[in-house]
């Protein structure tokens, strides 16, 4: 099936190799566009096909056989098992073929690549919030060229759709319930995000952009966006982080004992690790445990935290170390001198590359 | 059909007698308003289902025109963004549960089932003027939704945006509510009367596919309007008392409310078409005095397409969330509910196939109707493919299609049959220029709306949007331009349609020479239809039948004639 869905892509989307608007399209502007495009100009020329046809012959019958002087109505069998077989088994026929493309391009559709890049989508009445990896919350769509998105999204109030005609994706959000899309862009611009369910009366303003940024332009963006990091105090900074990066699934502030060890006067005592040495919970300790927890293991607890190498940066690191500080009396007094600096805060042994987020 | 004298041979041999009909028929059997009131007579009950739905036609207009008129320009044209919403919530509405459904089966339908059949009335003749009541009473409650504030949820009352909006929700939902039990009480009634009240001879085979139809119909009727009712009032027991059924805030789930909901609407959209096709399968045959072509298939495929349309709800939900595997399943079986149709329409191509084609106003709508039903299903393609559904779902695209299909299907069917009917209801001819031109300018007007539509929708304009992008504003402007038009031709009809009662030609038994039974009798028929059982031949059996040009109409050779 491949060879025949090759040569039925590149004839029926011959007319959109470039990606350019055309009659029926919007500009192409995801990988997905190209695909879904394609079957619907095969949709398109098969329905040409069977619309001329019906109609030519209903004109070419309303001239030939219509009533007129002279004119009178000729003998013709009214029944035909032969002809019926053949109307409907040859539509059924194209009939699958559309049914079989059309699920296979959706199924590239709604599969989002496992190295995916996640945003966070929240529609509420009538306004958008994207979350970035790096708790961010901006109100256009941010995304690097060239990189798969996965949008999770949910409503805080009725259904909403989010819909990009460029790359030809829409998916209802739903409050109480996350839905997934996603799409790789495959231009850099700006490029228009409909919500098209209908939401009431700001249902038709309820519009935002989706801005590609070329490749590494969006590290850079987000980067200075983020700039939450650096306008509150590092310790208030770190526990937005703990809530919103998965500390505190497992690290309770109150003393109790979930999966990990509570962060609550856990700064500058000893701990116990699984093989017996001691050590000093400071600084050092604590960004070893995040870059790489499996290293060391308090005595008592389960190796099971993931590495967050990659997906925390050096400043967000400091920042829940010194929210965890806070939360010690050993490093409440310390934390206003002792908080280590960037260039202080280099890794050793950190040569890999953050290819995990 | 282009008669001149008709009236003198009245009393002739041939038994098609007008003179007769205008002393005792069923519009003079009986005086006054509580005569038809109360009457228990399927033909007024007919007449008066009628009057009522063009009336709702006439409202629902209203608004698609002030719709058409707000969408002029990107921004504010004429009514704010409530209002909007309001206009095409109560256009939708009105459409679908006032004329739409009722359209064929309780207007048209009542008036000639009994006829085709060969049956004095239906089954359950008070069940049928209590349909009526209930019809009204429901039209009353979802009328009145625009005073009590306006429902603004769409048709579609989406949870839980319908349980959480102030507006008149209530109203709304309850009118659609008793609508629904008019029509269960309709279809009910037609299944009884198929089953039981035929004459001798009246096999199943020798049905008009009216008929066919008409039953495929009430099945979907009977079985899945039940669904909406209790839907609906879920909906009313959550907005009043805070169960938690639909909204997520309470426990529930919205999408619950979308399958619930669309496993009544689709069916109900075959509902809706089922007829019109019903009305095709006469017309083609009779218009171009050819028997109609695979006779049992097309009756198969009426009830195959009442059965499938049970199992395709789905396909409104591929955006929603639901399964891969669901989309999966409900793509699939949507595409072979595209197959009876496709049968259908090949069939009435093949019937026109060497005929003698007359093309009087009920056949440029039937032609019409191969035209805009042909694009109408054939986008459907489009639809049920999940790739290209993403990109479509929720814009102009869809609204297109659907118009293409209730309008281009139902509208042009309905009017191709109210002009069928229209002799044989009230006795009278109307102006057959007129009604040529009347059609002309529908078909014109009708496509400039609602192609345009088609091309803004897959350039990505979402529906039910106040505001737009500027990149849209020509293709608004245009179809606006084509509502226009239509409104014209509509105004037209009424004009010729109302002279036709005042001063029209009086109608011969039989203008257009059709075979089945309502035609074998006087125009307007007579109060108790049949004084004994009919005579049953084949519906489709034209030889029998002769132009002549005393009456203006056709007549028997074999003496066969009104009762």
């Amino acid at each position: 099936m491949s060879m025949l869905t090759d040569l039925l892509a590149s004839l029926f989307g011959m007319a959109l190799l470039n990606g350019e608007k055309t009659f029926w399209l919007p500009e192409q502007a995801s990988t997905a566009a190209k695909n879904v495009d394609w079957i619907f100009m095969f949709i398109y020329w098969l329905s040409t096909f069977f619309f001329v046809l019906i109609v030519g012959l209903t004109i070419l019958f309303v001239i030939r056989y219509r009533a007129r002087p002279g004119h009178k109505e000729q003998p013709s069998p009214s029944h035909s098992t032969l002809l019926e077989v053949t109307w409907s088994v040859i539509p059924s026929i194209l009939l699958f073929f559309i049914f079989y493309y059309g699920y296979k391009g959706f199924m590239d559709l709604v599969v989002p690549p496992s190295n995916s890049y996640e945003i966070g989508v929240t529609a509420q009445r009538w306004s958008w919030n994207f979350t970035y990896p790096d708790g961010y919350v901006s109100e256009n769509l941010h995304v690097p060229v060239d990189r798969p998105i996965r949008l999770v999204m949910t409503s805080e109030d009725v259904i909403h759709s989010f819909f990009v005609p460029a790359f030809r994706v829409k998916r209802d959000i739903v409050p109480g319930r996350y839905n997934v899309t996603w799409f790789e862009a495959t231009k850099p611009g700006s490029y228009q995000i409909f919500c098209a369910e209908y939401c009431g009366t700001g249902h038709s303003d309820m519009l935002a952009q989706v801005i590609v940024h070329d490749t590494g332009e969006f590290d850079r963006w987000l980067e200075e966006s983020s700039g939450f990091l650096d306008k509150l105090a590092p310790a208030e900074a770190g526990e937005l982080l703990y809530k919103q990066r998965g500390c505190k699934q497992c690290h309770t502030l109150d003393g109790t004992i979930k999966i990990g060890p509570s962060f609550k006067d856990s700064y500058g005592i000893d701990h116990v690790l699984t093989d017996g040495s001691t050590v000093l919970a400071e600084e050092n300790y604590y960004r070893q445990s995040m870059l790489d927890p499996q290293s060391q293991i308090v005595a008592g607890f389960d190796p099971v935290m993931p590495t967050y190498k990659g997906r925390l940066k050096d400043k967000e690191v400091t920042a829940i170390i010194a929210f965890i500080k806070s939360l010690s009396p050993y490093g409440a007094v310390e934390a206003e001198t002792e908080t280590p600096t960037e260039s202080e805060a280099q890794p050793e042994t950190d040569s890999a590359t953050d290819d995990l987020d | 059909m282009n008669g001149s004298d008709s009236t003198t041979t009245a009393d002739s041999a041939a038994g098609y007698s007008s003179a007769q009909a205008s002393s005792d028929n069923y519009l003079t059997h009986g005086k006054g308003i509580m005569s038809w009131l109360g009457t228990l007579d399927h033909k007024r009950i007919g007449v008066m289902y009628l009057g009522c739905i063009l009336f709702s036609f006439f409202l629902g207009g209203i608004f698609a025109l002030l719709i058409r008129t707000e969408l002029l320009t990107p921004g504010k044209t004429i009514v704010d963004a409530d209002q909007y919403n309001q206009l095409f919530t109560l256009h939708g509405a009105v459409m679908i549960f006032l004329f739409l459904i009722p359209g064929i089966p309780a207007a048209l339908g009542n008036f000639a089932l009994p006829l085709m059949l060969g049956a004095k009335d239906v089954a359950f003749p008070r069940l049928n003027l209590m349909s009526w009541y209930l019809w009204v009473i429901g039209a009353i409650f979802a009328v009145a939704s625009i005073v009590m504030g306006g429902a603004d949820t769409g048709w579609t009352f989406y949870t839980p945006y319908s349980t959480s909006t102030d507006t008149a929700v209530i109203s709304m939902v309850t009118g659609a509510f008793i609508l629904g039990f008019s029509s269960i009480f309709t279809g009910l009634n037609f299944l009884v009367t198929i089953h039981r009240l035929r004459p001798p001879g009246m096999t199943w085979f020798k049905m008009p596919l009216f008929l066919w139809g008409i039953y495929g119909t009430a099945v979907m009727q009977v079985l899945a309007t039940p669904v909406l009712g209790i839907t609906l009032l879920l909906l009313i027991v959550e907005r009043t008392l805070g169960f938690g059924i639909f909204d997520p805030a309470l426990g529930g789930d919205p999408v619950l409310f979308q399958h619930f909901f669309w496993f009544y609407s689709h069916p109900a959209v075959y509902i809706m078409v089922l007829p019109a096709m019903a009305i095709m399968s006469e017309i083609f045959s009779v218009f171009s005095r050819k028997h109609i072509f695979g006779y049992k298939f097309i009756a198969f495929s009426s009830i195959a397409l009442a059965i499938l349309s049970f199992l395709v709800w789905g396909h409104h939900m591929f955006t929603s969330g639901q399964s891969a595997l669901a989309n999966f399943v409900f793509s699939a079986l949507t595409f072979s509910v595209s197959i009876p149709t496709a049968i259908k329409m090949f069939n009435w191509l093949a019937t026109m196939y060497k005929g003698n084609i007359h093309l009087d106003t009920p056949m440029i709508y039937a032609l019409t109707f191969m035209f805009t039903f042909g694009i109408g299903g054939l986008t459907g393609l489009f639809l049920g493919a999940l790739a290209t559904d993403i990109h479509l779902h929720d814009t102009y695209f869809i609204v297109a299609h659907f118009h293409y299909t209730m309008f281009g299907g139902t509208v042009i069917a309905f009017l191709a049959a109210l002009h069928y009917w229209w002799p044989k209801m009230f006795g009278k001819m109307y102006d057959e220029k007129l009604g040529r031109i009347a059609a002309g300018l529908v078909f014109i007007g009708f496509n400039t709306t609602f192609f345009t539509q088609f091309i803004m929708g897959s350039q990505g304009m979402p529906r039910r949007y106040y505001h737009y992008l500027d990149e849209f504003t020509i293709y608004h402007q245009i179809s606006t331009a084509g509502s226009y038009l239509m409104a014209i031709a509509f105004f037209l009809m009424l004009y010729y349609l109302v002279k036709s009662l005042v001063s029209g030609k009086p109608a011969p038994a039989n203008p257009w020479g059709g075979n089945t039974l309502e035609w074998h009798m006087t125009s307007p028929p007579p109060y108790y239809n049949f004084k004994e059982a009919p005579h049953v031949g084949d519906p489709y059996d034209f030889s029998d039948l002769e132009w002549d040009e005393k009456t203006g109409g056709y007549v028997s050779k074999s003496g066969r004639g009104a009762s």
